[in-house]
Protein backbone atom coordinates (compact mmCIF):
# COMPACT_ATOMS: atom_id res chain seq x y z
CA UNK A 1 0.00 0.00 0.00
CA UNK A 2 1.53 3.31 -0.71
CA UNK A 3 1.64 5.99 1.48
CA UNK A 4 0.60 9.61 1.23
CA UNK A 5 3.58 11.80 1.44
CA UNK A 6 3.75 15.51 1.44
CA UNK A 7 6.83 15.85 -1.29
CA UNK A 8 6.32 20.14 -1.60
CA UNK A 9 6.61 22.66 1.12
CA UNK A 10 3.60 23.94 1.50
CA UNK A 11 3.45 27.29 0.01
CA UNK A 12 3.34 30.57 3.19
CA UNK A 13 0.31 32.33 3.99
CA UNK A 14 1.55 35.59 2.76
CA UNK A 15 2.77 34.34 -0.27
CA UNK A 16 -0.10 32.90 -1.36
CA UNK A 17 -2.25 36.00 -0.54
CA UNK A 18 0.11 38.32 -2.26
CA UNK A 19 -0.15 36.42 -5.19
CA UNK A 20 -3.83 36.02 -5.74
CA UNK A 21 -5.43 38.86 -6.91
CA UNK A 22 -7.91 38.88 -4.22
CA UNK A 23 -5.12 38.53 -1.24
CA UNK A 24 -3.46 41.44 -3.03
CA UNK A 25 -6.31 43.74 -2.95
CA UNK A 26 -6.93 42.88 1.03
CA UNK A 27 -3.27 44.14 1.51
CA UNK A 28 -4.99 46.78 -0.21
CA UNK A 29 -8.15 47.26 1.71
CA UNK A 30 -6.10 46.91 5.40
CA UNK A 31 -3.41 49.32 4.47
CA UNK A 32 -6.03 52.22 3.08
CA UNK A 33 -8.28 51.83 6.12
CA UNK A 34 -4.97 52.43 8.21
CA UNK A 35 -4.02 55.60 6.42
CA UNK A 36 -7.93 56.39 6.65
CA UNK A 37 -7.24 55.90 10.34
CA UNK A 38 -4.24 58.24 10.14
CA UNK A 39 -5.59 60.47 7.84
CA UNK A 40 -9.05 60.87 10.51
CA UNK A 41 -6.73 61.59 13.14
CA UNK A 42 -4.77 64.34 10.89
CA UNK A 43 -8.07 66.23 9.90
CA UNK A 44 -8.87 66.50 13.80
CA UNK A 45 -5.53 67.74 14.77
CA UNK A 46 -5.37 70.49 11.68
CA UNK A 47 -8.68 72.08 12.94
CA UNK A 48 -6.42 73.18 15.82
CA UNK A 49 -5.31 75.78 13.78
CA UNK A 50 -8.34 77.81 14.27
CA UNK A 51 -7.58 78.42 17.91
CA UNK A 52 -4.66 80.39 17.68
CA UNK A 53 -0.05 79.93 17.24
CA UNK A 54 0.05 78.82 20.70
CA UNK A 55 -2.27 75.76 20.67
CA UNK A 56 -1.34 74.71 17.38
CA UNK A 57 2.01 74.45 17.96
CA UNK A 58 1.46 73.31 21.49
CA UNK A 59 -0.46 70.40 19.71
CA UNK A 60 2.61 70.09 17.40
CA UNK A 61 5.04 69.95 19.81
CA UNK A 62 2.99 67.31 22.04
CA UNK A 63 3.21 64.86 19.29
CA UNK A 64 6.64 64.40 19.96
CA UNK A 65 6.01 63.50 23.60
CA UNK A 66 3.33 61.11 23.07
CA UNK A 67 4.06 57.24 25.19
CA UNK A 68 6.81 59.42 27.23
CA UNK A 69 7.87 58.26 29.58
CA UNK A 70 7.34 54.59 27.92
CA UNK A 71 8.35 55.80 24.95
CA UNK A 72 11.03 57.88 24.34
CA UNK A 73 11.37 62.00 22.96
CA UNK A 74 9.57 61.24 19.63
CA UNK A 75 9.81 57.48 19.02
CA UNK A 76 5.82 57.29 18.86
CA UNK A 77 5.96 59.94 15.78
CA UNK A 78 8.70 57.62 14.11
CA UNK A 79 6.59 54.32 14.71
CA UNK A 80 3.24 56.21 13.38
CA UNK A 81 5.60 57.11 9.97
CA UNK A 82 7.27 53.73 9.33
CA UNK A 83 3.92 51.76 10.02
CA UNK A 84 1.99 54.73 7.58
CA UNK A 85 5.19 54.69 5.06
CA UNK A 86 4.72 50.83 4.96
CA UNK A 87 1.21 51.33 4.14
CA UNK A 88 1.71 53.94 1.55
CA UNK A 89 3.97 51.24 -0.20
CA UNK A 90 1.92 48.00 0.16
CA UNK A 91 -1.00 50.06 -0.98
CA UNK A 92 1.02 51.70 -3.81
CA UNK A 93 3.14 48.67 -5.23
CA UNK A 94 0.13 46.59 -4.82
CA UNK A 95 -2.23 49.07 -6.78
CA UNK A 96 0.28 49.18 -9.90
CA UNK A 97 0.87 45.17 -9.95
CA UNK A 98 -2.84 44.74 -10.00
CA UNK A 99 -3.98 47.56 -12.30
CA UNK A 100 -1.40 46.64 -14.86
CA UNK A 101 -2.68 43.01 -14.92
CA UNK A 102 -6.06 44.46 -15.26
CA UNK A 103 -5.11 46.31 -18.19
CA UNK A 104 -3.86 43.26 -19.70
CA UNK A 105 -6.48 41.78 -19.35
CA UNK A 106 -8.53 44.11 -21.16
CA UNK A 107 -6.74 44.36 -24.38
CA UNK A 108 -8.91 45.88 -26.55
CA UNK A 109 -12.13 48.86 -25.92
CA UNK A 110 -15.34 48.67 -27.29
CA UNK A 111 -16.38 50.52 -30.16
CA UNK A 112 -18.31 52.89 -28.35
CA UNK A 113 -17.14 53.09 -24.48
CA UNK A 114 -20.42 53.90 -21.64
CA UNK A 115 -18.83 54.03 -18.35
CA UNK A 116 -21.36 53.69 -16.11
CA UNK A 117 -19.57 53.19 -12.86
CA UNK A 118 -19.23 56.53 -10.94
CA UNK A 119 -16.31 59.44 -11.02
CA UNK A 120 -14.59 58.17 -8.02
CA UNK A 121 -14.62 54.60 -9.62
CA UNK A 122 -13.12 56.04 -12.51
CA UNK A 123 -10.63 58.30 -10.79
CA UNK A 124 -8.84 55.70 -8.76
CA UNK A 125 -5.17 55.09 -10.62
CA UNK A 126 -4.98 58.61 -11.13
CA UNK A 127 -6.95 60.29 -8.24
CA UNK A 128 -3.71 57.62 -6.54
CA UNK A 129 -0.76 59.34 -8.48
CA UNK A 130 -2.26 62.52 -7.55
CA UNK A 131 -2.07 62.00 -3.83
CA UNK A 132 1.03 59.84 -4.22
CA UNK A 133 2.89 62.99 -5.53
CA UNK A 134 1.15 65.58 -2.90
CA UNK A 135 2.14 63.21 -0.14
CA UNK A 136 5.82 63.96 -1.14
CA UNK A 137 5.51 67.26 -1.37
CA UNK A 138 3.69 67.69 1.67
CA UNK A 139 6.33 65.65 3.90
CA UNK A 140 9.17 68.27 1.88
CA UNK A 141 7.17 71.10 2.95
CA UNK A 142 5.62 70.96 5.98
CA UNK A 143 7.78 67.60 7.80
CA UNK A 144 11.74 68.15 6.25
CA UNK A 145 10.21 71.88 6.03
CA UNK A 146 13.10 71.83 2.53
CA UNK A 147 10.25 73.59 0.49
CA UNK A 148 9.17 75.67 3.25
CA UNK A 149 9.73 79.69 3.26
CA UNK A 150 9.45 79.66 6.58
CA UNK A 151 11.27 76.72 7.79
CA UNK A 152 11.12 77.13 11.20
CA UNK A 153 11.70 74.20 13.11
CA UNK A 154 9.24 73.91 16.22
CA UNK A 155 6.68 76.13 14.39
CA UNK A 156 4.22 74.43 12.66
CA UNK A 157 1.69 77.60 12.56
CA UNK A 158 3.93 80.11 11.34
CA UNK A 159 5.29 77.21 8.55
CA UNK A 160 1.77 76.81 7.52
CA UNK A 161 0.30 80.31 7.38
CA UNK A 162 3.79 81.04 5.03
CA UNK A 163 3.14 78.03 2.65
CA UNK A 164 -0.22 79.03 2.09
CA UNK A 165 0.79 81.99 0.97
CA UNK A 166 1.75 80.53 -2.54
CA UNK A 167 -1.49 80.33 -4.74
CA UNK A 168 0.28 77.74 -7.12
CA UNK A 169 0.62 75.37 -3.52
CA UNK A 170 -2.78 76.75 -2.19
CA UNK A 171 -4.49 75.46 -5.47
CA UNK A 172 -2.36 72.27 -5.38
CA UNK A 173 -3.17 71.36 -2.01
CA UNK A 174 -6.92 71.50 -2.89
CA UNK A 175 -6.84 69.59 -5.72
CA UNK A 176 -5.35 66.99 -3.91
CA UNK A 177 -7.71 67.14 -1.20
CA UNK A 178 -10.72 66.77 -4.02
CA UNK A 179 -9.14 63.77 -4.99
CA UNK A 180 -8.31 62.69 -1.90
CA UNK A 181 -12.04 62.80 -1.45
CA UNK A 182 -13.07 60.78 -4.21
CA UNK A 183 -10.67 58.18 -3.67
CA UNK A 184 -12.32 57.44 -0.19
CA UNK A 185 -15.70 57.71 -1.35
CA UNK A 186 -14.79 54.71 -3.46
CA UNK A 187 -12.29 53.60 -1.35
CA UNK A 188 -13.50 52.62 1.91
CA UNK A 189 -16.81 50.91 0.68
CA UNK A 190 -14.60 48.65 -2.28
CA UNK A 191 -12.24 47.86 1.30
CA UNK A 192 -15.21 46.25 2.98
CA UNK A 193 -16.27 44.88 0.09
CA UNK A 194 -13.03 43.28 -0.71
CA UNK A 195 -12.31 42.15 3.41
CA UNK A 196 -15.96 40.68 2.79
CA UNK A 197 -17.59 42.83 5.25
CA UNK A 198 -20.31 43.92 2.54
CA UNK A 199 -23.43 42.13 2.38
CA UNK A 200 -26.75 43.49 0.53
CA UNK A 201 -27.88 44.47 4.29
CA UNK A 202 -24.97 46.62 5.03
CA UNK A 203 -24.45 48.37 1.38
CA UNK A 204 -26.43 51.14 2.01
CA UNK A 205 -24.77 51.85 5.41
CA UNK A 206 -21.14 51.04 4.39
CA UNK A 207 -21.70 53.75 0.98
CA UNK A 208 -23.35 56.36 3.56
CA UNK A 209 -20.31 56.40 5.55
CA UNK A 210 -17.99 56.27 2.63
CA UNK A 211 -19.66 59.49 1.50
CA UNK A 212 -19.97 60.84 5.04
CA UNK A 213 -16.18 60.23 5.34
CA UNK A 214 -14.77 61.73 2.21
CA UNK A 215 -16.95 64.79 3.15
CA UNK A 216 -15.56 65.37 6.26
CA UNK A 217 -12.06 64.36 5.55
CA UNK A 218 -12.26 66.69 2.25
CA UNK A 219 -14.19 69.73 3.95
CA UNK A 220 -11.68 69.50 7.13
CA UNK A 221 -8.56 69.75 5.29
CA UNK A 222 -9.78 72.08 2.79
CA UNK A 223 -10.77 74.48 5.74
CA UNK A 224 -7.41 75.08 6.63
CA UNK A 225 -5.73 77.09 3.25
CA UNK A 226 -9.27 78.58 2.89
CA UNK A 227 -8.76 80.30 6.29
CA UNK A 228 -5.06 81.48 5.16
CA UNK A 229 -6.66 82.83 2.11
CA UNK A 230 -9.62 84.91 3.72
CA UNK A 231 -7.24 86.02 6.44
CA UNK A 232 -8.83 83.74 9.46
CA UNK A 233 -6.08 82.13 9.82
CA UNK A 234 -2.51 84.25 10.11
CA UNK B 1 -37.27 48.59 -39.72
CA UNK B 2 -33.96 49.30 -41.53
CA UNK B 3 -30.66 48.84 -39.51
CA UNK B 4 -27.26 49.88 -40.24
CA UNK B 5 -25.11 47.39 -38.66
CA UNK B 6 -21.34 47.49 -37.62
CA UNK B 7 -19.90 44.43 -37.01
CA UNK B 8 -16.74 42.71 -35.70
CA UNK B 9 -15.61 40.64 -38.72
CA UNK B 10 -12.52 38.40 -37.85
CA UNK B 11 -11.77 34.72 -40.06
CA UNK B 12 -9.60 33.23 -37.22
CA UNK B 13 -8.05 33.97 -34.07
CA UNK B 14 -4.53 34.48 -36.27
CA UNK B 15 -5.62 37.18 -38.38
CA UNK B 16 -6.49 40.56 -37.48
CA UNK B 17 -10.36 41.70 -37.42
CA UNK B 18 -12.88 45.00 -38.15
CA UNK B 19 -16.11 46.38 -38.06
CA UNK B 20 -17.61 45.89 -41.39
CA UNK B 21 -21.01 47.47 -42.10
CA UNK B 22 -23.85 45.79 -43.36
CA UNK B 23 -27.29 47.08 -44.06
CA UNK B 24 -30.84 45.29 -43.39
CA UNK B 25 -33.94 45.76 -44.36
CA UNK B 26 -37.89 44.77 -43.04
CA UNK B 27 -36.63 43.57 -40.01
CA UNK B 28 -39.66 42.82 -37.69
CA UNK B 29 -39.79 44.49 -34.29
CA UNK B 30 -40.75 40.91 -33.10
CA UNK B 31 -37.57 39.24 -34.13
CA UNK B 32 -34.88 38.52 -31.36
CA UNK B 33 -31.77 40.47 -31.98
CA UNK B 34 -30.29 36.89 -32.86
CA UNK B 35 -33.26 35.98 -35.13
CA UNK B 36 -32.37 39.69 -37.26
CA UNK B 37 -28.83 38.30 -37.34
CA UNK B 38 -30.15 35.04 -39.02
CA UNK B 39 -31.67 37.34 -41.37
CA UNK B 40 -28.58 39.35 -42.18
CA UNK B 41 -26.45 36.02 -42.58
CA UNK B 42 -29.32 34.24 -45.38
CA UNK B 43 -28.63 37.66 -47.39
CA UNK B 44 -25.41 36.81 -47.11
CA UNK B 45 -25.22 33.34 -47.96
CA UNK B 46 -27.38 34.21 -51.09
CA UNK B 47 -24.68 36.83 -52.00
CA UNK B 48 -21.90 34.16 -51.89
CA UNK B 49 -20.34 35.90 -48.64
CA UNK B 50 -18.96 34.68 -45.88
CA UNK B 51 -21.99 34.56 -42.67
CA UNK B 52 -21.06 35.91 -39.22
CA UNK B 53 -20.14 33.44 -36.78
CA UNK B 54 -22.22 33.74 -33.52
CA UNK B 55 -22.77 31.21 -30.68
CA UNK B 56 -26.60 30.47 -29.72
CA UNK B 57 -27.70 27.61 -28.32
CA UNK B 58 -31.35 27.32 -26.92
CA UNK B 59 -33.03 30.86 -27.91
CA UNK B 60 -34.81 30.64 -24.54
CA UNK B 61 -32.24 32.93 -22.27
CA UNK B 62 -31.25 29.75 -20.10
CA UNK B 63 -27.81 28.02 -21.47
CA UNK B 64 -25.53 31.25 -21.59
CA UNK B 65 -24.62 29.99 -25.07
CA UNK B 66 -25.30 33.20 -27.12
CA UNK B 67 -23.91 36.81 -25.82
CA UNK B 68 -22.45 39.83 -27.81
CA UNK B 69 -21.41 43.52 -26.89
CA UNK B 70 -24.58 45.47 -28.86
CA UNK B 71 -23.39 49.37 -28.39
CA UNK B 72 -20.26 48.57 -26.00
CA UNK B 73 -23.37 46.80 -23.24
CA UNK B 74 -23.13 43.05 -23.30
CA UNK B 75 -26.22 41.37 -24.13
CA UNK B 76 -27.55 45.36 -25.43
CA UNK B 77 -29.56 47.18 -24.18
CA UNK B 78 -31.98 45.12 -21.76
CA UNK B 79 -30.80 43.37 -18.79
CA UNK B 80 -31.49 39.71 -20.40
CA UNK B 81 -29.71 37.51 -22.81
CA UNK B 82 -28.89 38.15 -27.11
CA UNK B 83 -31.51 35.65 -27.87
CA UNK B 84 -34.21 37.36 -25.42
CA UNK B 85 -33.53 40.85 -26.65
CA UNK B 86 -35.80 42.22 -29.02
CA UNK B 87 -35.67 44.31 -32.15
CA UNK B 88 -38.33 46.57 -30.57
CA UNK B 89 -35.92 48.13 -28.37
CA UNK B 90 -34.14 49.97 -31.43
CA UNK B 91 -35.33 52.63 -33.74
CA UNK B 92 -35.79 52.22 -37.42
CA UNK B 93 -32.74 53.67 -39.08
CA UNK B 94 -30.31 52.94 -35.91
CA UNK B 95 -26.47 52.10 -36.60
CA UNK B 96 -25.67 49.27 -34.29
CA UNK B 97 -22.24 48.48 -33.15
CA UNK B 98 -21.87 44.29 -32.62
CA UNK B 99 -18.96 43.41 -30.69
CA UNK B 100 -17.59 39.91 -29.39
CA UNK B 101 -16.80 39.60 -25.62
CA UNK B 102 -13.69 42.28 -25.05
CA UNK B 103 -11.09 40.33 -22.77
CA UNK B 104 -7.76 38.31 -22.91
CA UNK B 105 -9.01 35.53 -21.45
CA UNK B 106 -11.41 34.68 -24.30
CA UNK B 107 -9.33 34.58 -27.15
CA UNK B 108 -12.00 35.45 -30.17
CA UNK B 109 -12.06 32.03 -32.32
CA UNK B 110 -14.51 33.66 -35.37
CA UNK B 111 -16.22 37.11 -35.47
CA UNK B 112 -18.75 37.43 -32.45
CA UNK B 113 -17.34 33.89 -31.28
CA UNK B 114 -14.77 33.63 -28.11
CA UNK B 115 -13.11 30.81 -26.24
CA UNK B 116 -14.81 30.60 -23.32
CA UNK B 117 -13.18 27.65 -21.70
CA UNK B 118 -10.98 29.60 -19.37
CA UNK B 119 -14.49 29.10 -17.68
CA UNK B 120 -14.36 25.50 -17.80
CA UNK B 121 -10.87 25.24 -16.05
CA UNK B 122 -12.12 27.70 -13.28
CA UNK B 123 -15.26 25.35 -12.66
CA UNK B 124 -12.86 22.47 -12.78
CA UNK B 125 -10.77 23.30 -9.92
CA UNK B 126 -13.40 23.21 -7.62
CA UNK B 127 -16.72 24.16 -9.08
CA UNK B 128 -18.48 21.16 -8.16
CA UNK B 129 -18.96 19.29 -4.97
CA UNK B 130 -17.17 15.32 -4.43
CA UNK B 131 -19.97 12.68 -4.14
CA UNK B 132 -19.98 9.20 -3.96
CA UNK B 133 -22.05 7.37 -7.18
CA UNK B 134 -24.58 4.62 -6.61
CA UNK B 135 -27.28 4.90 -4.42
CA UNK B 136 -28.89 8.43 -4.74
CA UNK B 137 -28.87 9.90 -0.69
CA UNK B 138 -32.34 10.05 1.02
CA UNK B 139 -33.87 13.61 -0.01
CA UNK B 140 -34.36 14.36 3.55
CA UNK B 141 -31.07 13.15 5.24
CA UNK B 142 -29.86 16.86 4.80
CA UNK B 143 -32.07 19.42 5.98
CA UNK B 144 -31.46 22.74 4.07
CA UNK B 145 -33.05 26.18 5.63
CA UNK B 146 -35.44 27.64 3.16
CA UNK B 147 -33.02 31.08 3.30
CA UNK B 148 -29.75 28.76 2.20
CA UNK B 149 -31.33 27.39 -0.10
CA UNK B 150 -32.89 30.50 -1.65
CA UNK B 151 -29.56 31.67 -1.68
CA UNK B 152 -27.86 28.94 -3.14
CA UNK B 153 -30.09 29.23 -6.18
CA UNK B 154 -29.82 32.78 -6.62
CA UNK B 155 -26.06 32.02 -7.28
CA UNK B 156 -27.06 28.71 -9.08
CA UNK B 157 -29.27 30.79 -11.53
CA UNK B 158 -25.54 31.66 -13.37
CA UNK B 159 -25.68 30.70 -16.62
CA UNK B 160 -22.11 31.05 -16.99
CA UNK B 161 -22.46 33.32 -20.16
CA UNK B 162 -19.45 35.59 -20.01
CA UNK B 163 -21.30 38.66 -19.84
CA UNK B 164 -19.59 39.50 -16.36
CA UNK B 165 -15.92 39.46 -17.86
CA UNK B 166 -17.31 41.76 -20.99
CA UNK B 167 -18.36 44.63 -19.19
CA UNK B 168 -15.53 44.27 -16.82
CA UNK B 169 -13.37 47.16 -17.64
CA UNK B 170 -10.84 44.65 -16.07
CA UNK B 171 -11.43 41.33 -17.84
CA UNK B 172 -12.62 40.01 -14.17
CA UNK B 173 -14.20 36.73 -13.36
CA UNK B 174 -15.35 37.65 -9.91
CA UNK B 175 -18.68 37.61 -10.46
CA UNK B 176 -18.75 34.06 -12.24
CA UNK B 177 -15.92 32.62 -9.56
CA UNK B 178 -18.13 33.90 -6.81
CA UNK B 179 -21.52 32.48 -8.24
CA UNK B 180 -20.08 29.40 -7.84
CA UNK B 181 -18.66 29.58 -4.54
CA UNK B 182 -21.40 31.34 -2.76
CA UNK B 183 -23.88 28.46 -4.47
CA UNK B 184 -21.79 25.26 -3.58
CA UNK B 185 -20.15 26.96 0.22
CA UNK B 186 -23.47 28.18 1.52
CA UNK B 187 -24.86 24.55 1.21
CA UNK B 188 -23.93 21.48 3.71
CA UNK B 189 -23.24 19.56 0.39
CA UNK B 190 -20.55 21.72 -0.08
CA UNK B 191 -19.45 22.04 3.37
CA UNK B 192 -16.46 19.53 3.05
CA UNK B 193 -14.73 21.60 0.08
CA UNK B 194 -15.22 24.77 1.13
CA UNK B 195 -11.80 25.85 1.84
CA UNK B 196 -10.05 24.17 -1.23
CA UNK B 197 -12.97 25.17 -3.53
CA UNK B 198 -12.69 28.98 -3.17
CA UNK B 199 -8.61 28.67 -3.04
CA UNK B 200 -8.51 27.08 -6.16
CA UNK B 201 -11.06 28.75 -8.24
CA UNK B 202 -9.40 31.84 -7.30
CA UNK B 203 -6.10 30.44 -8.10
CA UNK B 204 -7.32 29.09 -11.58
CA UNK B 205 -8.84 32.41 -12.18
CA UNK B 206 -5.85 33.91 -11.80
CA UNK B 207 -4.12 31.46 -14.07
CA UNK B 208 -6.47 32.34 -16.46
CA UNK B 209 -5.47 35.74 -17.27
CA UNK B 210 -8.72 37.54 -15.98
CA UNK B 211 -8.20 40.78 -14.21
CA UNK B 212 -8.76 41.69 -10.74
CA UNK B 213 -11.94 43.24 -9.14
CA UNK B 214 -12.46 47.06 -8.64
CA UNK B 215 -15.32 47.29 -7.70
CA UNK B 216 -17.06 49.34 -10.66
CA UNK B 217 -20.30 47.12 -10.11
CA UNK B 218 -20.52 46.73 -14.49
CA UNK B 219 -20.49 43.11 -13.81
CA UNK B 220 -23.19 42.82 -11.59
CA UNK B 221 -25.74 45.67 -13.67
CA UNK B 222 -24.73 43.86 -17.26
CA UNK B 223 -25.56 39.94 -15.64
CA UNK B 224 -28.86 38.81 -17.59
CA UNK B 225 -29.31 36.80 -14.16
CA UNK B 226 -29.47 39.40 -11.68
CA UNK B 227 -26.38 37.54 -9.65
CA UNK B 228 -25.43 40.32 -6.83
CA UNK B 229 -22.42 42.53 -6.36
CA UNK B 230 -22.62 41.28 -3.06
CA UNK B 231 -21.51 38.28 -3.47
CA UNK B 232 -17.81 38.93 -4.16
CA UNK B 233 -17.57 40.03 -1.04
CA UNK B 234 -18.80 36.64 0.00
CA UNK B 235 -16.05 35.08 -2.15
CA UNK B 236 -13.59 37.04 -0.80
CA UNK B 237 -14.08 36.54 2.74
CA UNK B 238 -14.30 32.95 1.80
CA UNK B 239 -11.24 33.17 0.83
CA UNK B 240 -9.53 34.80 3.48
CA UNK B 241 -10.59 32.73 5.99
CA UNK B 242 -9.66 29.89 4.03
CA UNK B 243 -6.31 31.16 3.69
CA UNK B 244 -6.38 31.73 7.70
CA UNK B 245 -7.37 28.54 8.17
CA UNK B 246 -4.52 27.17 5.83
CA UNK B 247 -6.77 25.53 3.32
CA UNK B 248 -4.12 25.10 1.17
CA UNK B 249 -1.81 22.88 3.15
CA UNK B 250 -4.48 20.06 3.97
Amino acid sequence: MALATRADRPPSLIGSVWRSTVGKKAVMAVTGVIMLAYLVAHVVGNLKIFFGAGEFNAYGHWLRTVGEPFLHHEWFLWIARAALGTAVVLHGVAAYQLSRRDLAARPRQYERKRPRASYATRTMRWGGVIIALFIVWHVLDLTTLTVNPNAQEGRPYENLVASFDRPAVTAFYIVAMLALGLHVRHGFWSAAQTLGANSARRDRVLKFLANALALVLTCGFIAVPVGVLTGVVS
Amino acid sequence: MDLTLRIWRQRNADEAGAMTTYRVTGISEDMSFLEMLDHLNEELILAGDEPVAFDHDCREGICGACGMVINGQAHGPERTTTCQLHMRHFSNGDTIDVEPWRAAAFPVVKDLVVDRSAFDRIIGSGGYVSVPTGSAPEAHATPVPKPVADLAFEHAECIGCGACVAACPNGSAMLFTSAKVVHLNVLPQGGPERESRVLGMVDAMDDQGFGGCTNTGECATACPKGIPLQSIATMNREYLRASLKGGRRR
